[in-house]
């Protein structure tokens, strides 16, 4: 049995320690908000945070987990939707069909934690999200908003 | 000018039956609290019926909008509630919409028409009767409230979600007097509003369905729970026409948490458990042998070949004018270039899915569907039952782009729900299998040939295409003496077919030929967002961006020359050249792209610059619309965002490739889409002329690829002639 901190409570996790952090958050903790869209680790839709750090949570073991790390998932990141990323979203319409961005707030809100004067460099170089829709004009205005939200 | 509809005529209004509690999956509140005023309760009140199909007001006067299109992120649902909120004259801040299902539309006579989402359809296909529909509803409203003063209806009016009644001071809200509007005889005549008079419509109002995208609440296809619940992972024959020949099920069945292993069709594996990680690790495991069958060793270079042979087949016309071979024949200049564009996949963010439960007298499907009547007709004819006895609850996609319009996903899910009756399974296809059961844009290849004269006049343009017919493959009976008119979206004429007419030819040459030879490789091909619009602006725009250069012309000048009579595509053009920097004398390349299609006039300005070492950035794109009525300009400008992203990923990077029969590219290591990085700025010119409904989803998709390529050139003097550009050298 592996003990995870998940958004601040202590779950037991007792299934196969190979599987991706990504299925047990989603199938057996029920939190399904942090998505399956490559699980090779290239479209971000998975990432969630594990002690702060962005992580891209369809190819990272459970069984890889020590039990000390706080890990923190889109349904965590606020509990009413407050956190400046999620505000900043809310203000500019950002999603669209709205499947990755759980996984690209939760690598904003981490680029932002590291990097509070993130510059659109910084952003290329770190934010590496696909989105279909095409959402990332706003998104990187909304990543500019957050900064000042902040 | 008021349009005064006959209802009765159109058999439009239904009665006023109330649906059941069992209508409200998928529904998305949008209300924001109006008021910091404690909210009245009103549990102990029986719920109020429908006023009519569209509109549903509840005793707090909430306004729940019915929407038959999806949702899949292109905003409808938000532009189609402000098209009944216009009318209605409700107050949009207690807006909330849900999702009718598709078998409660047949139940009742298809009282919310098509289902289907799919063309940039979604609000100029059903803009007239949503209208009504909010219209009739008030109307209802206004009498109810007038029965009950003893007024007459005439001296009502309305003001967001209030009847009044100003010489006896009376109002009264909506929710008040919903149920007395429900029990009457609908209008059979409605006036709709001019376009002067909306506030609604035309207003840049935010999404109704934000906030549970940023809080992970928002339950697409792939998040749906249900007790007792099973998932299923599906391998079908990625080998063209294949078939399954073994699979190796007692090398993973007693693993934990496995279910069933089993055969679906003569073509897939499927494997059941308790978690859907447990049921792809064993299926990606096993050891399956396919029987590749006739085309196991075909490959991309077999298409290329069968394309090549399309320059020198027999080929359908699909517009023509003048004698198209004399004229290039007889001119001071001939130019001639040969353009591709490949397969791409559509690949949205969440891979297809589909959840069903099967009983032997029942069958209940839960999916993302672009269609939930054809969802719904699959379900049926794959349950063995008779339509009366499924039905489709329509989840949120996580992305369409088309391929959900699509209903094989449904079929394997209700096929696999047969073998465990009584079993909720959700079948969920991985990255992979999205990838290789594609039903990918069409591949295609044109031939291009066009002449001018001495002063640099075009004489004629032939632009021959070779290749695949998306309505060969999927709806033969659509296709005119052998030809697939959709193939020439764009290059259409006009008054030729009214199911066309969105897609028609916005240049007047002297003497053209557009035609297509038509070559079908064994490939699925599907409607992918812009369909035949995307290939067809990058051969013809960029084509005249040859012959303007080959006249030692301005390519602005010379496109604006030849559209004399299509001054709103001119304008588009105009705009997006202006505000792009066209002529600027900055050193900046800069390309020019115009079309017309899916009811609208596009155009885009690219500013792109290719490094020493051959590397492309796309600076800018300047990009104008003309989509006629503009029913939320913010969400216009996030789809013109959007379309561009989907067209130049598929530029830079997308394509799918055979070798050994197989789809080559398996995940978005080998697929790749553009990142933030590879983003260039937008700037989105609306600039609706009124008088007429464009679609708004796909349009710009078509001219973001030509801009950029005629950018390139600007930057290098070398033309890109084949996508994707990701292993081309750009440099001149």
């Amino acid at each position: 049995m592996i003990k995870i901190n998940v958004n601040g409570k202590i779950r037991n996790y007792n299934g196969n320690e190979d599987k991706p952090l990504l299925w047990a958050l989603r199938e057996d903790l029920g939190l399904t908000g942090t998505k399956y869209g490559c699980g090779i680790s290239e479209c971000g839709a998975c990432t969630v945070h594990i002690d702060g750090e962005a992580v891209r949570s369809c190819v990272f073991p459970i069984g890889a987990l020590e039990g000390s790390e706080k890990i923190t998932t889109i349904e965590g990141l606020s509990d009413d939707g407050s956190h400046p990323v999620q505000q900043a979203w809310a203000e500019l319409d950002v999603p669209q069909c709205g499947f990755c961005q759980p996984g690209m707030i939760m690598a904003v809100s981490a680029l932002l934690k590291d990097n509070p004067n993130a510059t659109d460099k910084d952003i290329d170089n770190t934010i590496t999200n696909i989105c279909r829709c095409g959402t990332f004009a706003r998104v990187r205005k909304g990543i500019h908003l957050a900064k000042k939200k902040r | 000018m008021r349009n005064r509809i006959n209802f009765s005529r159109r058999g439009f209004i239904v009665g006023t039956s109330a649906l059941g509690a069992g209508l409200s999956l998928g529904v998305l509140s949008g209300c924001k609290s109006g008021s910091d005023a404690k909210p009245i309760d009103y549990s102990n009140l029986p719920p109020n019926p429908e006023v009519n199909a569209w509109v549903h007001i509840h005793h707090d006067d909430t306004v729940t909008v019915r929407i038959a299109r999806s949702e899949m992120g292109q905003g409808t649902s938000t532009g189609l509630a402000q098209l009944v909120a216009e009318e209605l004259e409700c107050d949009w801040e207690k807006i909330a919409i849900e999702f009718p299902p598709p078998g409660e539309n047949l139940r009742r006579d298809r009282v919310w028409g098509s289902y289907s989402t799919g063309g940039s359809q979604g609000l100029r296909g059903s803009q007239q009767y949503v209208r009504e529909g909010g219209a009739a509803a008030r109307l209802m409203l206004i009498q109810a409230a007038a029965d009950q003063w003893n007024v007459p209806a005439e001296e009502c009016t309305t003001e967001k979600g209030i009847i009044l009644h100003k010489a006896s001071n009376s109002e009264i809200n909506y929710g008040a007097v919903a149920e007395a509007a429900s029990k009457l005889t609908p209008p059979t005549e409605v006036n709709l509003k001019p376009a002067k008079d909306w506030t609604v419509i035309g207003q840049p109002v935010k999404r109704l369905d934000t906030a549970d995208k940023l809080n992970g609440k928002l339950v697409y296809g792939a998040d749906l729970a249900m007790d007792g619940m099973l998932m299923a992972s599906i391998k079908a024959c990625p080998i063209l026409g294949g078939k399954l020949k073994s699979f190796d099920a007692a090398s993973i069945e007693n693993r934990l948490g496995i279910k069933k292993v089993m055969k679906l069709g003569d073509n897939a594996v499927v494997v059941i458990a308790d978690s859907w990680w447990t049921a792809n690790s064993a299926i990606e495991d096993m050891d399956i042998e396919w029987d590749g069958g006739q085309y196991a060793n075909y490959s991309s270079r077999d298409i290329e070949q069968l394309l090549n042979d399309g320059f020198s087949s027999e080929s359908g016309t699909g517009n023509k004018g003048g004698d198209v071979d004399s004229a290039i024949d007889n001119s001071a200049k001939v130019i001639e270039a040969i353009y591709g564009v490949p397969s791409q996949n559509h690949a949205p963010m969440e891979p297809m899915n589909a959840t069903a439960l099967w009983t032997a007298d029942k069958c209940e499907v839960w999916c993302p569907t672009q269609n939930g009547e054809s969802a719904l007709a699959a379900a049926s004819e794959a349950a063995e039952l008779p339509i009366d006895k499924c039905e489709v609850h329509k989840l949120l996609l996580g992305g369409g782009f088309g391929r959900r319009g699509m209903t094989d996903f449904v079929t394997q899910a209700v096929m696999i729900a047969k073998e465990m009756p009584g079993i909720p399974i959700k079948l969920q296809w991985s990255r992979e299998e999205d990838m290789r059961q594609g039903f990918y844009h069409p591949i295609t290849k044109a031939q291009m040939r066009g002449g001018l004269d001495e002063n640099g006049k075009l004489t004629g343009i032939d632009l021959k295409i070779s290749g695949q017919s998306i309505l060969a493959a999927l709806m033969p009976s659509m296709l005119v003496n052998g030809t697939d008119a959709f193939a020439f979206q764009g290059l259409l004429p006009s008054g030729l077919n009214p199911m066309v007419e969105d897609q028609t030819l916005k240049y007047t040459f002297p003497n053209f030929h557009f035609h297509h030879a038509m070559k079908n490789p064994p490939i699925r091909p599907g409607f992918w967002r812009g369909v035949n619009l995307n290939q067809n602006a990058i051969y013809l725009d960029c084509f005249l961006d040859e012959m303007a250069h080959a006249a030692e012309r301005d390519p602005l000048e010379f496109r604006l020359s030849m559209m004399d009579d299509y001054p709103k595509m001119a304008a588009v053009l105009k705009a997006a050249a202006e505000k792009g920097g066209w002529k600027q004398d900055d050193g900046k390349a800069r390309g020019l792209a115009c079309i017309y299609g899916f009811g609208s006039y596009v155009a885009a300005c690219a500013e792109v610059s290719v490094s020493d070492e051959g590397k492309l950035k796309m600076h800018k794109i300047t990009a104008a619309t003309d989509c006629g009525h503009a029913a939320n300009p913010q969400q216009i400008e996030a789809q013109v965002e959007g379309s561009f992203v989907y067209g130049l990923s598929a530029m830079l990077f997308q394509e799918i490739t055979y070798e050994n029969g197989e789809p080559v590219q398996t995940n978005f290591h080998n697929y790749n889409s553009m990142r933030i990085a590879d983003m260039p700025e937008v700037e989105t010119i609306i600039m609706p002329s009124g008088g007429f409904w464009g679609g708004v989803g796909e349009p710009t998709i078509a001219v973001a690829a030509p801009a950029v390529l005629n950018a390139i050139f600007a930057a290098t003097g070398k033309r890109i002639r084949q996508l994707p550009i990701k292993d081309q050298d750009l440099r001149g």
